[in-house]
């Protein structure tokens, strides 16, 4: 069959199941633009091309699908640049399609040219310039089976204008062919063996959850397996939902603001089991003095992740799920009672510092109004965050029972990420409850796609937690900088207006007692919603390990007086 | 200690790029890197040399792995390997001194092959060991100018030997 390269493209994602894209178009792009409208394919209009990088984002999490940006050359490709490197962090599966000038033009400075697949090296799992239209079919079959296998990660197709124009035979590849792309699945025997003596002798093991056990859907998996061993689970940000957080193995977040009981029993473990994470310098803190007394497994499919940060003694390269149920049978029903009930203590002195143990001061505290929205939404909304204190808060205060319920930018830290990951969310999802919690520095960063939700209809709503500064670059200064503020305060627009102006219905909360009220209106409107929480000022988010701290040297909430008079 | 890598590519634009991108990415600083074509013309190969006490060589390995365009990689530093290094010095030498040349040359089996009034070059194929060790008897008289191929390595008897995942066997630490 005779196809123009723009048909071949989408002949061939049609058949990846792509049924949304999130994209811009413009002059290099436009014969894909064009052949678009005879396909069944929805098209999502950003408003900035980082938008559409994110929504592909947010959308592969929530789906488990790979999800599409697009975009045409020059600027249009530069913009997706930060999605991409967010994708690239998280390991999120997405396939960025880019127009580029004329293949003769390549090399010319024409205009809007830019070296992407250039730019985009270092960014991307892979990345392909196309230059002819016989190409396509081929390139894109490999872009999604990369994106999506192994290892996820984004891939970006760069497709010459007479690449999209010109014709050429189609015929779908049925299988891909890549001598050099083979990601491993099992572990060897000999291995898992060595592991599975390591956790039989072991006394106070713990597991570390990274985001490879969502990835590798081994969730199920995992909980066998911690139940078996009674090993307790320790999340990291993105791994967050692993493990269901009320099973009483769970120990909620490890890491920088990990719970202080959670930090304290890693460093106090003899045996760390991580699954499908790879030590980011976030959740170990000084490596020299990490679990010192702890041996090491890892279970990673990527084998340049081994032995990177901290030097483990049993590695078992393999896929999660695979190697988990290769590995189940040769774990014996193991008891630590007197190891879980020494957490136990250390999370009870935990749990008397928490704010959610202070009586209440008639102050709007991020934590409690995330408790509200979690309560609200029975913790079964599809949360994203932004970056910065308030996610850390999401984190710490949305407990989920499920995988990919909490949605959020961890290796990167990618401010501007939380309105339109929730918009790609709801597109995998237009059924499900979405939120997004945000900053008021992170949600103007993307705030123009407020009108791409309403465009859209896209089911949102949208929690900000205005203080008025940037507050995780205000606390580090607090805390490290003498408390010298610099370039920190942020004068808001009236957020109120500006969702007025787009359509969005909006409330503005700063009493305690308004907060029920204000989520219930937003759960109640149809369509996008926007709630202001004019939220403490220099609340601080805790316990807090300084970078480079030991994971246990925790900066930890002030105790309070009980009796505190309310005034 | 220098590992030396063989790493088989998938002869493609932008192969090279993504090596070196890599390396630089990484971090990784190498000894020496030399890319050639191979009795498959879809497949190039590549000798990169590493000093272990800068960047472990297990490191490279495992992130060239990752690389969707290299086919193979691997460490033969402890293999029994053929690695040549092809050097081509150009020596000051009067013509009083290009017998002195001529002999040092000869020694180590090196050629001269081009002689000019006041110069020759010298072309020297060895191991790295060797190549050094005519350069320093070479640099009295005068070294003009010097270029080196950089290693090239293969393993003896039987190939490649059998594909192994980086990382996952061999590395372990008790």
């Amino acid at each position: 069959m005779i196809k123009a390269g723009a048909e071949i493209l989408w002949e061939c994602m049609v058949r990846e199941g792509v049924n949304v894209v999130f994209g811009y178009p413009g002059g290099a792009n436009m014969p894909i633009y064009d052949a678009m409208l005879s396909y069944p394919v929805h098209h999502v209009l950003v408003r900035h091309e980082q938008g559409a990088a994110h929504m592909a984002d947010g959308y592969a999490r929530a789906s488990g699908k790979v999800g599409v940006a697009m975009s045409t050359s020059g600027p249009g490709a530069t913009n997706l640049v930060t999605g991409i490197a967010t994708a690239m962090m998280d390991s999120s599966p997405i396939v960025c399609i880019t127009g580029q000038v004329h293949a003769h033009l390549i090399g010319g400075d024409a205009f809007q040219e830019t070296d992407v697949t250039g730019i985009t090296l270092p960014i991307t799992k892979h990345n392909y310039l196309v230059t002819r239209a016989d190409e396509i079919a081929e390139v894109v079959r490999e872009a999604f089976y990369i994106a999506r296998s192994g290892r996820p990660g984004p891939v970006l197709i760069d497709i010459c204008k007479n690449a999209q124009i010109e014709k050429a035979e189609f015929t779908y590849p049925e299988k891909v062919s890549l001598p050099g792309y083979r990601p491993p699945a099992h572990a060897p025997q000999a291995a898992l063996q060595q592991a599975a003596e390591m956790i039989a002798e072991a006394e106070r093991p713990v597991i570390l959850a990274g985001h490879g056990v969502q990835i590798s859907g081994a969730a199920a998996d995992v909980r066998q397996f911690a139940e078996k061993a009674q090993a307790p689970v320790a999340s990291t940000l993105l791994g967050l939902g692993s493990l269901p957080a009320s099973h009483p193995l769970n120990l909620g977040m490890m890491g920088m603001h990990g719970e202080a009981y959670c930090n304290i029993a890693i460093q106090n473990a003899d045996l760390l089991l991580a699954f499908g994470m790879r030590f980011d310098d976030r959740v170990t803190g000084n490596l020299r003095n990490y679990a010192p007394r702890a041996r090491k497994i890892h279970i990673e499919i990527d084998p340049s992740e081994v032995n990177k940060n901290v030097s483990v003694d049993v590695s078992l390269v393999g896929d999660l799920k695979t190697v988990l149920a290769d590995l189940n049978p040769l774990v014996g029903a193991c008891q630590h009672a007197a190891w879980l009930a020494e957490i136990g203590e250390w999370r009870a002195e935990s749990d008397i510092r928490d704010i959610q143990s202070w009586p209440d001061d008639g102050k709007l505290y991020v934590p409690h109004v995330v408790r509200d929205i979690w309560q609200a939404t029975s913790g079964d909304a599809i949360l994203t965050t932004d970056v910065g204190q308030h996610q850390m808060w999401a984190a710490q205060y949305y407990p989920v029972e499920l995988p990919y319920r909490f949605i959020t930018s961890g290796g990167s830290g990618t401010m501007g990420f939380g309105v339109p990951s929730a918009i790609g969310a709801w597109f995998a999802h237009p059924g499900r409850e979405v939120w997004t919690i945000v900053g008021d520095g992170g949600f103007q960063m993307t705030q123009a796609e407020l009108s791409t939700a309403v465009q859209e209809g896209a089911n949102i709503k949208i929690a900000i937690m205005n203080n008025n500064f940037l507050g995780m670059v205000r606390q580090w200064q607090e805390f490290f900088f003498e408390r010298r503020y610099s370039a920190v305060e942020m004068r808001t627009p009236d957020f109120i207006k500006i969702a007025e102006a787009h359509g969005i219905p909006a409330r503005r909360v700063d009493q305690p007692d308004q907060v029920a009220e204000a989520i219930e209106f937003a759960r109640q409107t149809p369509g996008p919603a926007l709630i202001e929480f004019m939220v403490e000022k220099e609340e601080a988010v805790y316990p807090m390990v300084p970078a480079g701290a030991d994971l246990d040297e925790m900066i930890r909430r002030p105790l309070r007086q009980q009796a505190l008079p309310a005034d | 200690m220098q590992h030396t890598l063989i790493a088989l590519v998938e002869n493609k634009p932008g192969v090279l790029n993504r090596v070196a991108s890599l390396f630089r990415r990484r971090n990784f600083n190498i000894e020496s890197l030399n890319v050639g074509q191979t009795e498959n013309p879809n497949i190039s190969r590549m000798t990169i040399v590493v000093d272990n006490e800068m960047v472990e060589a297990r490191k490279v390995e495992a992130n060239l792995y990752k690389l969707v365009n290299v086919i193979d990689v691997q460490d033969v530093t402890h293999q029994p390997t053929v690695a040549r290094d092809l050097a081509l010095i150009k020596v000051k030498a009067s013509p009083e001194e290009r017998g002195e040349v001529s002999n040092l040359a000869s020694i180590f089996r090196a050629k001269i092959v081009d002689v000019a009034a006041d110069s020759v070059i010298v072309e020297i194929t060895g191991t790295e060991d060797k190549i050094e060790s005519l350069l320093e008897l070479l640099k009295p008289l005068g070294v003009m100018e010097m270029v080196r191929t950089g290693q090239v390595a293969m393993m003896r008897g039987n190939g490649l030997g059998v594909r192994h995942t980086p990382g996952a066997n061999g590395h372990n630490r008790m």
